[in-house]
């Protein structure tokens, strides 16, 4: 909440400068964007670019989502590809967090939290009334900002899923599961002679990975990953990217990232986020490269963020 | 110009803001000296005050064991023991070690020097050894609790006569007694093995312990699983409402009731209307529960709410239902402090007299009680029993209590302790 009012004054310096600035070559009624400091300003905003795409396994439609009184994310629609890396990218508070968190339900225990629209996953409501949100939650698995591996052994964290949810017969199942899927997240080299120490005694990176391989060990069909790489170094950074660039040939992945280089490096499309809009969609390299909203424009080239 | 004027400045004030602080801190070593110095005076005293119970004074003495003096025929009964007159033989026994006496005051004064549990002890001690009837052994015999207290050095001979139990002539007597090696001192084993007794040298707290055993185990049972199933219950899956504040507003209030209005509750309810036994463990056990439950609920509700919400969010996220989530992962965490909030709570109901006044477990218990329906009484009633006696006997039995039940309250705390370092090592 602090964060947003920060960089809701910040943001009107950035408005003021951006009117200065003649831009005339792009779309049009943008000098009315510019001065976004009114949530109802925004609101009628209709998304730049290409939000949707033929082959969605995940697809959002008009979704609104409240917290309380605040209206956190407005009308966004937005088609996640199957196999394909998603990036989305925007200012602190801008709500791609609180996006990503609907598309499994992960919103569902918050207090106050209303989602209003229509997700669907390979064309089944997300939020329809038939939708377990366990079963959903296998299907869709998430890695977080900060990597939490449960307080028990790095064995116990992978088998934890496929154990609670029936997948593996027998140990020696179990064990191939678990095994298989450290060395999904190259980790398996690094702790197979440690599996019964405890998952929060490792590193920074190789707790983030382990929780990668602890989402993976229940077969989802996409992983959302939630800025999960703002708490690890470059080397352990640069791990996790090999990794996602490896693991979307089996799996669709959403991510959402405050470094624009990594949106640059492992997606495939990006979508940039303001103040609970989505303000544009697009090839990655498009958006990196031509921008063509000015708000896109300033974000990626650093004038605010 | 402008810095070196705040540089003038701030030294200025450097000079202060640290005496200030120095002052502080005195003020709070001070206030940890006067905290200790209470507690090592309070501890002295009771000690001091306690010890001299854990041990009891014997005088050997030559008893006859004739048959026909105790009224025992040949190869005697169960029956004929329990008829037999030790009593008389302990008291002829006392008359011959000292013929000179004379006169029935001082024959009364005379057979007060031993307890008059000896005879009892004796009868035990043949009924165990059948072939010592006929002879004349020399037996250690219980010393009256008064005869004892001299014994240990605790009565002044100049101290008025009339002032104090122990006559002057008794003083000689066993002045001449101990001269002939006829006094010992033992440990007081009867203090741990008997239950409350008229007698000072014949009282001890088993029956008390055993009735706190039952009273703090009906309080565990009920308390224990009903407070953490509440805590989880509204801390997990709750939702936020209006009753629901009511009720967390109202076991916050709950924890502040004193203690004997619970004890009021137990006999309206318990005793009266369910008609549950009086003086019975599991009465005060239910009273007991009633007053350690916010307690436990309100600390496993803290102990919960401290378990980093990542965790939750993991488990979810890898599909794990609420309850999975609650019982695989977020108890495990919660537990050292759960466990260390139930024990403090015990603690507090092992430590808790006035509540059980109320519901009649002060009674005067000599048995110890054998399950949890059975009249008993505990420790702390037991301490408020004695403090009240007049005897110097009980005085220090008194404090002797006292030390017990401190020893089990550390010994509990010192648990919690335990097991809080060893869930969080894991």
């Amino acid at each position: 909440m602090m964060q947003g009012t920060e960089n809701m004054g910040s943001m009107t310096s950035v408005a003021i400068e951006a009117e200065t600035v003649e831009t005339d070559s792009r779309e049009t009624g943008e000098s009315r964007v510019l001065q976004l400091q009114d949530q109802d300003e925004v609101r009628d905003y209709v998304t730049i670019g290409a939000p949707f795409v033929d082959n969605a396994k995940m697809a959002a439609r008009n979704v609104n989502v409240h917290y309380g009184e605040k209206h956190a994310i407005m009308d966004v629609s937005l088609d996640i590809g199957k196999n394909e890396v998603i990036a989305m990218i925007g200012p602190s508070g801008c709500g791609k967090s609180t996006f990503l968190r609907t598309l499994n339900r992960m919103n569902d225990i918050i207090a106050g939290c209303r989602v209003d629209g229509e997700i669907t996953l390979d064309g089944e409501d997300v939020y329809g009334r038939q939708q377990d949100t366990v079963m959903l939650r296998a299907r869709v698995g998430m890695v977080f900002q900060k990597p939490n591996p449960f307080p028990k052994s790095i064995y116990e964290n992978v088998a934890y899923g496929p154990r609670i949810h029936g997948l593996a017969h027998n140990k020696a199942e179990l064990d191939e599961i678990v095994e298989s899927s450290l060395r999904r997240a190259s980790l398996f080299d690094e702790v197979k002679d440690n599996l019964d120490k405890p998952g929060t005694g490792l590193s920074g990176g190789q707790q983030q990975r382990l929780c990668i391989a602890r989402a993976i060990a229940v077969s989802p069909e996409v992983i959302l990953m939630d800025e999960p790489c703002s708490a690890l170094d470059p080397i352990a950074t640069a791990r996790i990217e090999e990794l996602i660039d490896e693991l979307k040939e089996k799996y669709t992945i959403a991510i959402v990232t405050h470094s624009m280089q990594q949106a640059a490096r492992v997606s495939q499309r990006t979508a940039y986020f303001h103040l609970g809009k989505l303000i544009e969609v697009g090839g990655t390299k498009d958006i990196f490269t031509r921008p063509r909203h000015q708000l896109t424009e300033n974000y990626i080239t650093g004038r605010f963020g | 110009m402008s810095n070196y004027d705040n540089t003038t400045l701030i030294a200025a004030s450097l000079k202060k803001r640290y005496a200030r602080e120095r002052r502080f801190q005195w003020y709070g070593r001070f206030a940890v000296f006067i905290g200790f110095v209470f507690l090592i005076v309070l501890l002295a005293d009771i000690v001091s005050k306690g010890m001299p119970a854990f041990t009891q004074h014997f005088i050997k003495v030559d008893v006859t064991l004739d048959a026909d003096r105790l009224g025992l025929p040949e190869n005697p009964t169960q029956q004929d023991y329990f008829g037999a007159d030790f009593g008389g033989v302990v008291k002829a026994s006392l008359r011959e070690m000292f013929p000179e006496v004379s006169g029935r005051g001082d024959k009364k004064q005379l057979y007060r020097l031993i307890s008059v549990g000896a005879e009892y002890d004796l009868r035990d001690h043949l009924m165990a050894n059948p072939e010592l009837v006929g002879t004349t052994q020399s037996i250690w015999l219980r010393a009256h609790s008064e005869a004892g207290s001299y014994l240990k050095g605790q009565v002044s001979r100049a101290l008025p006569e009339a002032d104090r139990k122990v006559k002057d002539i008794q003083m000689d007597w066993l002045d001449q007694l101990r001269r002939d090696g006829r006094t010992q001192s033992r440990f007081n084993t009867v203090f741990f093995t008997a239950g409350d007794s008229r007698e000072p040298e014949l009282a001890g707290i088993r029956a008390a312990l055993q009735g706190s055993f039952f009273t703090l185990m009906v309080t565990f049972l009920l308390a224990f699983p009903v407070g953490v199933m509440a805590a989880v219950y509204l801390e997990e899956f709750a939702p936020r409402n209006r009753l629901t504040d009511l009720i967390e507003i109202n076991i916050n209030n709950l924890a502040a009731v004193p203690s004997i209005v619970f004890g009021l509750l137990g006999l309206a309810v318990f005793i009266n209307f369910f008609e549950l036994p009086r003086s019975a463990p599991l009465v005060g056990g239910m009273v007991l529960s009633l007053m350690t439950l916010p307690t436990i609920i309100i600390t496993s509700r803290a102990s919960i709410q401290a378990v980093s919400p990542s965790i939750r969010e993991a488990a979810l996220g890898v599909g794990a239902s609420q309850l999975q989530t609650v019982l695989h992962h977020v108890l495990p965490v919660a537990m050292p402090g759960i466990l260390t909030g139930s024990i403090i709570g015990m603690a507090q109901a092992l430590g808790e007299s006035a509540p059980l006044l109320m519901i009649g477990m002060v009674a005067f218990i000599m048995d110890a009680p054998s399950g949890v329906t059975d009249p008993s009484t505990v420790l702390p009633v037991q301490i408020f029993l004695w403090a009240d006696s007049p005897e110097r006997g009980f005085t220090e039995k008194t404090s002797a209590a006292i030390i017990v039940l401190m020893g089990f309250l550390i010994l509990m705390n010192a648990l919690a302790v335990f097991l809080r370092r060893r869930f969080e090592m894991k």
